[in-house]
């Protein structure tokens, strides 16, 4: 069973003239202990898609369609008490302000004890001892003066530290890491992604990994999936992905990393820029940006051509090379 | 903390002494003991009789030091000050504290339940158009807000006075008896009055902290550990709310002890509010300067309150 199973996801927001799909028929499938990247530029849905799994859109955008099952259950048609129940213990957040997404006047060994309390009729002692030895888990040095530590007498890698420690609180069987390293220095970067590596072992527990950074993905991920405005463009293991995309985007974005070219070579570049949810164009939304757009993209929306092992892409010409043989 | 708070004080007691210069520059020099005495007298007095008013009330003496270092109105007034020895009213010559002992009573019997409701009432209210943001009851909400502080509290005042006093006749229009058992029908009327009229500045203000607060990443965190409306506003908002929220409160409460200027003098509440507009329409001078000094220490008090209050809801905040 998976962990997380997104189906035809459809997230809205009211527009000026009518309503803006930012997610736009997306699924994905997470099995436990496995890694999916969701990779794309700021505004392409990523992290709606992310609140979606937990029912927590910002008003005033919705789910509009679609399904999502946690651990096999459909959490969309669940009363809001029930979907409670399951916030933060069967699927948790990180997320990627760790300065600003702890409650500042609460110490932050309480604000995981009140994350256990919440799931588990424990007493507050036991869920105190719980949190201590779950932030040496998750390597807080000092894990018992840091326990009535207030946020802001942390650094930003400790932060993140505990919010990890928060989201690991009661074991969930899905974690979803927005951003988990974006706001964080390179070194403590590299420590919190050895981090979660190792709960993911550990803890068995199917990760969602929402990220624009491709060395994270990297680092991380077994399974890669590229957004762009609203939609999945490709879909496939890392290493395919990463060394060969098929789709002119993620093309494009490997091809803008850094350190793949030669020093004083010209880094490349996508012409153009994302287009905002209300100016999405018919057909394919990357046509206008893409170099290899032929008349069919910009009428058609394409369909997904399988390419074997679990690989998808979603673009009119690989279809044709497929289909040439 | 003590230190901060024991310097904060200090610098207090320097806003004191400039106040204390400046009612003495307004009440002694701009207005001269002679136009005091002139304006107890009435305008046709014969000198000798306002020389004498003068030699009574203490205003005889040089005013500077420089003129008569023992005895000048200079040091008199701020040891007279200082040591709270107020000495007596410019209009009938009753001593100033015992107006001050009698009149803090009936001050605070409005005021406290007052200051208490209008909290309360404005948190509620506040919390209640909060979680209803973007509704219409929230724009509704706000809207009867800024009617109810567009609206000057005399018109209140009058209004209350005809429609509850007078033709609905609940409550007497105007009047005070120390007496517990009836006192609360003789404060009712101000006490609505000085509640409704307040309440609407009050709730747009906390609206606005507690939407600023709810639009924060924190909250979104305890929503996504799988905390409740109801916890997330009262654990974590409103936490967090308190903080711009206890300037405007504390900083308040010592203003308690002066009472209310307006509804005191309307309602006829025998407080310091009424003795305030009484020395001023009665030309009281010793009086009102020192009503004045007492809301200047009053005010450097609740300063230094605000700063303590801040400090004891805010891990952040460091009083050094």
């Amino acid at each position: 069973m998976s962990a997380l199973e997104v189906e035809d996801l459809v997230v809205r927001f009211p527009g000026d003239r009518e309503p803006v799909q930012v997610v736009d028929g997306v699924s994905l499938r997470v099995d436990p202990g496995e890694v999916l990247a969701l990779v794309g530029e700021s505004g392409c849905g990523k992290s709606m898609t992310a609140l979606s799994c937990l029912r927590l859109v910002p008003r005033p955008g919705r789910i509009h369609a679609g399904g999502i099952r946690v651990a096999g259950r459909e959490i969309l048609s669940l009363a809001v008490p029930e979907m409670r129940s399951i916030r933060g213990s069967e699927i948790s957040m990180i997320f990627q302000e760790p300065m600003t997404s702890l409650n500042p006047v609460v110490a932050v060994g309480d604000q995981v004890v009140e994350a256990i309390r919440l799931h588990e009729p424990v007493s507050r002692a036991a869920a105190r001892a719980r949190t201590l030895e779950i932030f040496q888990k998750v390597g807080i040095p000092d894990p018992e003066d840091r326990l009535d530590a207030y946020p802001h007498q942390l650094s930003g890698g400790l932060k993140q530290r505990v919010m990890i420690a928060m989201a690991l609180a009661t074991v969930p069987r899905v974690l979803i890491a927005d951003e988990p390293t974006t706001a964080l220095d390179v070194t403590i970067q590299a420590q919190i992604l050895e981090l979660i590596r190792e709960l993911r072992s550990e803890f068995d527990v199917g990760i969602l990994l929402i990220t624009h950074d491709l060395g994270v993905v990297n680092e991380l991920a077994d399974r890669v999936a590229v957004m762009y405005a609203g939609r999945f463009v490709e879909e496939g293991a890392r290493v395919e992905v990463l060394s060969g995309g098929r789709h002119p985007y993620t093309q494009g974005l490997l091809r803008s990393i850094p350190g793949r070219v030669e020093p004083g070579e010209r880094l490349a570049e996508i012409p153009g820029v994302v287009p905002a949810p209300d100016d999405w164009p018919p057909g394919c939304r990357f046509a206008d940006r893409c170099e290899r757009a032929v008349d069919v993209c910009s009428e058609r929306s394409p369909d997904a051509t399988s390419l074997g092992d679990g690989r998808r892409v979603w673009c009119h010409v690989v279809a044709e090379e497929e289909a040439a043989g | 903390m003590l230190a901060y708070v024991i310097r904060r004080l200090f610098y207090g007691a320097g806003v004191v002494l400039g106040v204390l210069l400046l009612l003495f520059l307004l009440f002694f020099t701009v207005a001269t003991p002679d136009d005091v005495a002139r304006q107890a007298l009435g305008e046709k007095a014969l000198p000798d009789v306002i020389e004498q008013w003068k030699v009574n009330h203490g205003y005889d003496r040089p005013l500077w030091p420089w003129q008569d270092f023992d005895d000048n109105l200079f040091f008199d007034h701020y040891r007279r000050m200082l040591t709270f020895d107020f000495g007596r009213s410019d209009a009938d010559d009753t001593p100033i504290m015992d107006r001050i002992r009698d009149g803090v009573g009936p001050s605070l019997a409005l005021t406290v339940p007052m200051f208490v409701l209008g909290v309360v009432a404005g948190i509620v209210l506040s919390l209640f158009v909060a979680f209803f943001r973007e509704t219409y009851i929230d724009r509704m909400g706000v809207f009867l807000c800024v009617l109810g502080m567009s609206i000057s509290i005399l018109l209140y005042i009058i209004g209350a006075q005809y429609l509850i006093g007078k033709t609905l006749r609940w409550f007497p229009i105007s009047g005070f008896d120390a007496d517990p058992s009836v006192m609360l029908r003789f404060l009712a009327l101000p006490l609505l009055v000085g509640v409704v009229s307040g309440v609407g500045g009050d709730v747009r203000f906390y609206r606005t902290v507690f939407l600023e607060e709810t639009g924060r990443d924190y909250v979104r965190t305890a929503r996504a550990k799988g905390a409740g409306e109801g916890r997330v506003m009262a654990r974590h908002v409103l936490r967090n709310a308190l903080i711009p929220i206890l300037t405007r409160v504390v900083v308040a409460i010592p203003f308690l002890f002066t009472g209310s200027l307006l509804l005191e003098a309307f309602f006829g509440i025998p407080g310091l509010g009424a003795l305030t507009v009484d020395a001023i329409q009665g030309n009281d001078f010793s009086t009102l300067r020192t009503m004045v000094f007492i809301g200047a220490l009053l005010f450097v008090l609740g300063q230094v309150a605000t700063d303590v209050s801040y400090a004891l809801v805010d891990p952040r905040v460091r009083l050094e």
